[in-house]
C-alpha cells in the first residue's frame, strides 16, 4: 500500500475520529508525522501571552498620553518600569504588587479569575515585609553610592544595611526556636 | 553523591510503578518561592544573586547535615558545569532548559533518588520540584510542603496577606504551585483524538505541553497535563483539579486502544512488532525515532503485545537514550552521527537481553 500524500509505503494507518464516521488514512512515516502533530497555533493558544493580555486591557479607557505616563513609572524600590515589565513580562521586586496594583489586578483577574490568596500561608510570615523592601532600596542606594564615587554615603548605608540584617536574624532564631 | 554518580542510576519516578502507571508516567509538584530582602531575578545584581545562592547553599547544607534533608544529597554549582552536564541535568529533568541557559550565580541541590530538586536564581530565587513515579499529586505535594518548611526556617519569603507568594511572574502569584501530570497517550495520538482532548482541558484552565518543556513537539507521546490558575484556589482544590481530568483521559486512552484492537488488532501488533524489531536492529538511530518507536513498544507491553521487556526499561531508555546521557554513558563527547550510532548499539544491548549486565540498580 502507498502513502496518500506521496509514492513511499505507508506504514502508518491512522484511524480518523473527528468526522461523522471513522476513517482510515494511509501514510508513510515522515508524512504520518507531519499529520499527527498538533499544530503550532493549537500548542501556541495554549499560554496566555502575557504581554498581548496587558496591552489589550491598557488599551481599555487610557489615552496614548496617559498610557505613555504609565510606562515611565518605576518602582521607587528596585528602579523597574512599568514599560520594561510590560516588555519582559517578569516583576523586578514584591514591590512591585504594591507600587502597579492599579494595573495588575484586571491582568491577575484575566489569568487566575481571583485576586484574592487563598491557600499555604508561611510559617514566619513577615508582618507586612516593609523592613525587607527597605533592605531592598537600601542595598541599591549604596551601590549607587559607589559607583559614584561617594563612598562616605556607601559606608554609612552598608552600616544601616548590616544593622537591619542583624536584627532580622535575631527576630528570626527567635521565632525558630518558638516553633 | 556528585553528578557523575546519577549517570548509572535513574530517578525513582522512572520506576513504573504506582497507581495507572501504565499510562500515567509521573506526577509532579513544583512551587515558586523568593527572597523577601532581595529583588526577583531580573533585577538582582551578581552580588544579590551571589548572596541568595549562599544563604540558600548555607541552610540546606546545615538541613543536610543534621540529616533533616537528605544525607545523600547532592548540591551543584550550575555556573561551574560543563555543558554537557547542565544538558545532562534538563534531560533528567532535575533542571529546567532556562536553568542551563542562564547565566551567573545558579545552583541546584537534588535529593536521593532524585525525587526533588530545588532550583536556586531560576526564573524566582527557588524553585522546589518532587517528582513522583505514577499517579500521585497529593502525596507529592505533602512532599514538597514540608521541603518548603525545611526551607524556609531560615529564608523568609516573600509574601503578602492578600496575594499569597510574590513571585517574578504574575502567571505564579499565590500559592506559586505547578502540578503536573506526565501521560502516555498514544492511541489518542493514532485515532486523532489528542487535539480534541487539549481544546478541552484549555476550557478547564489546564495547560497541556510535551515532554522536555514548552516547545509543540510531545516526543514519544507523552503529555504533561498542568494547572494554570494559582490564585484563589487552594494547593488542594489546584491539585484535586489536575488529579480529577486524569482518570478521564486515562479512560479516553484505554478506549482509543480498545478502538484499535477491535479495529485492526493485526495492525497495531504489527506496528508494535516492528518498532521493537527496528529498535533491537538498528545500526543507527535518531533521538526522535528512538522516541517514537518507544512508544509504540511501551504501548505495547500495556498492551500484553509484548511479554519480554519490563515497563521501567522502557521508561529509562526514553530518558538514557537523549544525548547528554548518551555521551555521560560513553565518557566521551560525540557528534550527531556518532551519538544516532551509539545510541542504537545501546538499545541492541538494553533490549536482547543487556539488562542483566548493566550497572542499574533499580
Ligand atoms: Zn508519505
Ligand atoms: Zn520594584
Amino acid at each position: 500500500m502507498k502513502c496518500q500524500r506521496c509514492n513511499n509505503p505507508a506504514t502508518f494507518h491512522i484511524t480518523e475520529l473527528t468526522g461523522d464516521e471513522p476513517q482510515e488514512v494511509h501514510l508513510c512515516e515522515e508524512c504520518a508525522r507531519e499529520y499527527l502533530a498538533p499544530s503550532k497555533e493549537e500548542m501556541a493558544e495554549v499560554v496566555p501571552a502575557l504581554a498581548g493580555m496587558l496591552a489589550e486591557q491598557l488599551a481599555i479607557g487610557q489615552t496614548a498620553e496617559e498610557l505613555a505616563r504609565l510606562d515611565q513609572r518605576a518602582c521607587p524600590i528596585c528602579g523597574i518600569t512599568f514599560l520594561e515589565f510590560r516588555k519582559q513580562g517578569r516583576l523586578g521586586c514584591p514591590n512591585d504588587y504594591l507600587c502597579f496594583e492599579k494595573e495588575l489586578e484586571p491582568l491577575l483577574l484575566n489569568i487566575h479569575g481571583e485576586t484574592k490568596h487563598i491557600g499555604k500561608v508561611p510559617q514566619r510570615c513577615p508582618a507586612d515585609g516593609k523592613t525587607q523592601i527597605r533592605l531592598i532600596r537600601l542595598r541599591r542606594e549604596m551601590k549607587e553610592a559607589v559607583m559614584m564615587e561617594n563612598y562616605e554615603r556607601a559606608s554609612e548605608l552598608r552600616d544601616e544595611i548590616r544593622i537591619i540584617e542583624a536584627e532580622l536574624r535575631v527576630s528570626q532564631d527567635q521565632s525558630t526556636k518558638r516553633d | 553523591m556528585n553528578l557523575n554518580d546519577l549517570t548509572n542510576s535513574s530517578g525513582e519516578w522512572l520506576r513504573g510503578t504506582g497507581p495507572e502507571s501504565d499510562i500515567v508516567m509521573s506526577s509532579r509538584v513544583r512551587l515558586a518561592r523568593n527572597i523577601a530582602d532581595f529583588p526577583f531575578i531580573s533585577r538582582s545584581t551578581d552580588t544579590d544573586r551571589a548572596e541568595i545562592e549562599r544563604r540558600v547553599r548555607e541552610h540546606v547544607q546545615h538541613l543536610s547535615d543534621s540529616r533533616r534533608l537528605d544525607a545523600a544529597l547532592i548540591y551543584m554549582d550550575v555556573n561551574e558545569l560543563e555543558e554537557i552536564d547542565r544538558q545532562f541535568l534538563v534531560e533528567r529533568q532535575l533542571i529546567s532548559r532556562e536553568h542551563a541557559e542562564n547565566e551567573g550565580a545558579r545552583a541546584v541541590a537534588v535529593g536521593q533518588g532524585e525525587q526533588f530538586s530545588v532550583m536556586v536564581n531560576e526564573e524566582d530565587h527557588l524553585r522546589i520540584q518532587v517528582m513522583h513515579s505514577g499517579l500521585d499529586l497529593i502525596a507529592a505535594w505533602e512532599r514538597i510542603s514540608k521541603l518548603d518548611d525545611l526551607l524556609e526556617e531560615r529564608i523568609t519569603y516573600a509574601f503578602n496577606e492578600r496575594l499569597g507568594y510574590l513571585t517574578a511572574c504574575p502567571t505564579n502569584v499565590g500559592t506559586g504551585l505547578r502540578g503536573s501530570v506526565m501521560l502516555h497517550l498514544p492511541a489518542l495520538v493514532i485515532t486523532r483524538q489528542i487535539e480534541k482532548v487539549f481544546r478541552s482541558l484549555q476550557k478547564i484552565n489546564l495547560a497541556v505541553r510535551g515532554l522536555y518543556g514548552e516547545g509543540s513537539q510531545a516526543l514519544g507521546d507523552f503529555y504533561q497535563i498542568s494547572n494554570q490558575i494559582t490564585l484563589g484556589l487552594s494547593e488542594e482544590d489546584v491539585l484535586k483539579k489536575v488529579g480529577d481530568v486524569v482518570p478521564v483521559l486515562i479512560d479516553y486512552e484505554r478506549q482509543a486502544r480498545e478502538f484499535l484492537i477491535r479495529e485492526s488488532q493485526e495492525t497495531l501488533h504489527d506496528r508494535v512488532s516492528r518498532a521493537y524489531g527496528i529498535l533491537r536492529t538498528a545500526q543507527t538511530i535518531s533521538s526522535e525515532e528512538t522516541m517514537h518507536l518507544l512508544s509504540s513498544v511501551r504501548m505495547g507491553i500495556n498492551l500484553g503485545l509484548i511479554s519480554d521487556l519490563e515497563i521501567s526499561t522502557v521508561n529509562r531508555l526514553f530518558i538514557h537514550t537523549q544525548p547528554a546521557h548518551l555521551q555521560k554513558l560513553r565518557g566521551e563527547i560525540l557528534s550527531a552521527s556518532e551519538r544516532d550510532i551509539e545510541r542504537a548499539a545501546y538499545l541492541r544491548d538494553r533490549l536482547n537481553g543487556g539488562e542483566l549486565r548493566g550497572p542499574e540498580t533499580n
